[in-house]
């Protein structure tokens, strides 16, 4: 990583209050109480390459993306965009300058667009408010440029977002994230509410693009096999914590923390191999109350007591950073080993 | 299982939603068998017809929903003629069910106790107190710690993988003959999916109950289901063993759905990608419903429609398995 970074997260931690009513605190004589979302996250993404979070439900994977284009201002921590710290840009002018050089591509294509606009319209915005184009003939020409971009037909400009399926509007919703050249595009769970058939398209087209214009990512999703096809950078995320990032490859190929280990086991096997697998109980716990030391000692057969009390640090492994004192007291191959040959032969 | 008489037996479905622009045909002409024991997956991509097929088949279809044709047979009996009431009885008691989404499964203002103990009751001749005992046996055999604690709490009290570990204990409280699942696991998490699969499977097998699994998942399917029906625009596009299906598919759509997945240990720069998208209802296309997106089509894919034929192990709705025709010629 010789060229310096697109976009770099240090220490990033976001606090939600989800404190009861004033009233209800005064009476209950109860304080305030913090939901701790995104706990201490740091990595970074290269220029032109994807950096993929992934993790279950409550992670904290979507509040990343969304402290990344600056919809949540962050508790604690940086996000450092192209050498600029976001948090020191001074002045609107300025700001909307970084602005127009990163964009967000959202879940829902059917929430995501206005449903009275025109297409037109809707991929114009940007170039509008940001300024780009003022005449309205040379910003037709770019909305057909970019809809072509994307595999639609010029003409479709003309309709409205209903006029489309979902995966069309999911390439409306990327036409729009390009309009104003971005070089960096975040993407939240851009194929969960599509088809696999569907989904294939949209991941086609997602590395083309970034093939043709240079861009990066950072890609949130919660499946793994699409990660796995996109990502170059991977990081995995429990509680608001990132409990391991390094080259996607090679996490995949001989995954470090418990948890990742878990993840990885837990994939529906498409090849019925009928491998081996850890059995691993439990569910993820409230992240307003989450438990002390390592959040996922609860659920991990290798936990002592050092991991109830401790919260673990992330150590270097190569290019990749783990958080679990197992691995740092390099006791844990040993224990998986153990763990596995008692296993029970395959789920099936 | 051919010698054996089949647990539920499908005969040329038929769906059909009447609407002001005419009749849209949600499942057209669906027939497959289920035996005792068995897991059946049912797969396809939105708007194929596969919870269609599951509601049709328990009779809970949203009005103006209706079966225009075909016959339903659960344990040689025919169910789909039967009348409102009958078939009251048959739905909890012969076939059970585990929707998507287990809270809206659950009633919010009863206990989950309550809720078990109730659905015991209607269909057992037992008292209140020993439909209780089963009820907490039952929460304890789906993996929920504490069952007698738990019986007593309320559905919010309960995380997403236990409340649908509840609603399996519901679905299987009166032993069915069959059990329908419709997305049994698509709002859970990874984690906890990889273990409500595995729940599902072993209880079926120890309740000897016949499963019908609907989802969009084909990672769920290979890991559970023995046979496999894909589906598509209303129809049956293959069917046949899972293994084979998935490893050797038959027919185009299966071939391409199967490539357009993404895998794991998989380096691939692009992946399958079949042009277009799902057909509405209002527009079928003549012949074969996957031809304009087929890349092997040939010429009279666009005017026949091809019905199951034998292909391998499974058999798919293609013409290029036409050997009938092949060695008529000869």
């Amino acid at each position: 990583m010789s060229a310096p970074p697109i976009l770099q997260v240090d220490g990033l931690s976001k606090a939600f209050d989800v404190s009861a009513p004033i009233l209800r605190r005064l009476l209950h004589g109860e304080g305030r109480t913090y939901l701790r979302a995104v706990d201490g996250v740091s990595f970074e993404i290269p220029k032109g390459k994807t950096v993929s979070l992934v993790g279950e439900s409550g992670c904290g994977k979507s509040t990343v993306a969304r402290l990344v284009v600056g919809l949540y201002t962050p508790t604690e921590g940086k996000v450092v965009f192209d050498g600029h710290d976001m948090a020191q840009v001074q002045g609107r002018a300025e700001m909307a300058k970084l602005r127009r050089r990163f964009q967000m591509i959202f879940q829902d294509p059917y929430a995501s667009l206005n449903p009275r606009w025109r297409v037109l319209d809707i991929i114009a915005e940007p170039i509008r408010a940001h300024g780009l184009m003022s005449d309205d003939t040379a910003i037709a020409r770019r909305v057909g440029e970019l809809l072509e971009q994307v595999r639609l037909s010029a003409k479709d400009g003309e309709k409205f977002p209903h006029e489309f399926s979902g995966g069309q509007r999911q390439r409306i919703s990327i036409a729009r994230a390009l309009a104003s050249n971005p070089e960096f595009l975040v993407c939240d769970e851009p194929t969960s509410a599509l088809d696999v058939s569907v989904q294939a398209q949209i991941l086609n087209l997602m590395k083309d693009l970034q093939t043709e214009l240079g861009l990066s990512y950072l890609f949130i999703s919660h499946d793994l096999a699409v990660v796995y096809h996109i990502s170059d950078y991977l990081g995995v995320m429990y509680l608001g914590r990132l409990v391991e990032v390094g080259p996607a490859r090679e996490i995949f190929r001989d995954p470090q923390h418990p948890y990742t280990r878990m993840l990885l086991d837990a994939i529906p096997d498409l090849e019925m191999t009928g491998k081996k697998r850890i059995p691993v109980a439990g569910e993820v716990p409230s992240p307003i109350a989450p438990p002390p030391g390592c959040h996922f000692h609860p659920r991990c057969p290798f936990a002592n007591e050092r991991c109830r009390t401790e919260t673990p640090l992330p150590v270097h492994i190569g290019e990749r950073d783990v958080r679990c004192h197992a691995v740092e007291e390099g006791r844990l191959e040993a224990e998986v080993a153990a763990a596995k040959a008692k296993a029970p032969a395959a789920v099936a | 299982m051919a010698d054996k008489r089949p647990v539920l037996d499908v005969r040329n479905l038929r769906v059909e939603f009447p609407t002001r622009r005419g009749t849209l045909t949600a499942v057209d002409d669906v027939s497959f068998q289920v035996g005792e024991g068995e897991v059946l997956g049912v797969v396809g991509e939105s708007g194929a017809g596969k919870s269609i097929t599951g509601t049709a088949i328990i009779r809970l279809l949203e009005p103006p929903g209706r079966i225009a044709g075909g016959e339903v047979w659960l344990d040689g009996e025919r169910i789909d003629n039967l009348t409102a009431e009958q078939m009251r009885r048959v739905r909890g008691k012969r076939i059970g069910m585990v929707f998507q989404d287990p809270l809206t499964s659950l009633n919010p203002l009863y206990t989950v106790g309550r809720q078990l103990t109730e659905t015991i009751m209607t269909h057992q001749e037992l008292t209140e107190t020993q439909a209780r005992k089963h009820a907490i046996d039952l929460l304890g055999e789906v993996g929920i710690p504490a069952a007698d604690v738990r019986i007593d709490q309320y559905p919010h009290q309960f995380s997403g993988g236990m409340r649908q570990r509840v609603v399996i204990a519901l679905a299987l409280c009166v032993n069915p003959r069959m059990i329908i699942a419709d997305e049994p696991t698509t709002a859970l998490d990874v984690s906890i999916q990889a273990q409500i699969i595995k729940l599902l499977k072993r209880l079926c097998e120890e309740h000897g109950a016949a499963v019908m699994l609907i989802t969009h998942d084909m990672g769920v399917i290979a890991e559970t289901a023995d046979r496999v029906a894909v589906m598509y625009a209303g129809r049956i596009a293959e069917i046949g063993p899972v293994a084979e299906v998935i490893r050797n598919a038959k027919h185009p759509y299966t071939e391409g759905l199967m490539g357009s997945i993404p895998v794991v240990g998989h380096d691939l720069a692009r992946l399958t990608q079949i042009e277009g998208s799902m057909p509405r209802l209002t527009e079928i296309p003549t012949g074969c419903a996957f031809h304009p997106r087929c890349p092997k089509r040939f010429g009279r894919c666009d005017k026949q429609r091809p019905e199951l034929m034998q292909a391998g192990a499974s058999r798919a709705a293609c013409w290029l398995h036409d050997t009938a025709h092949a060695e008529a010629a000869e």
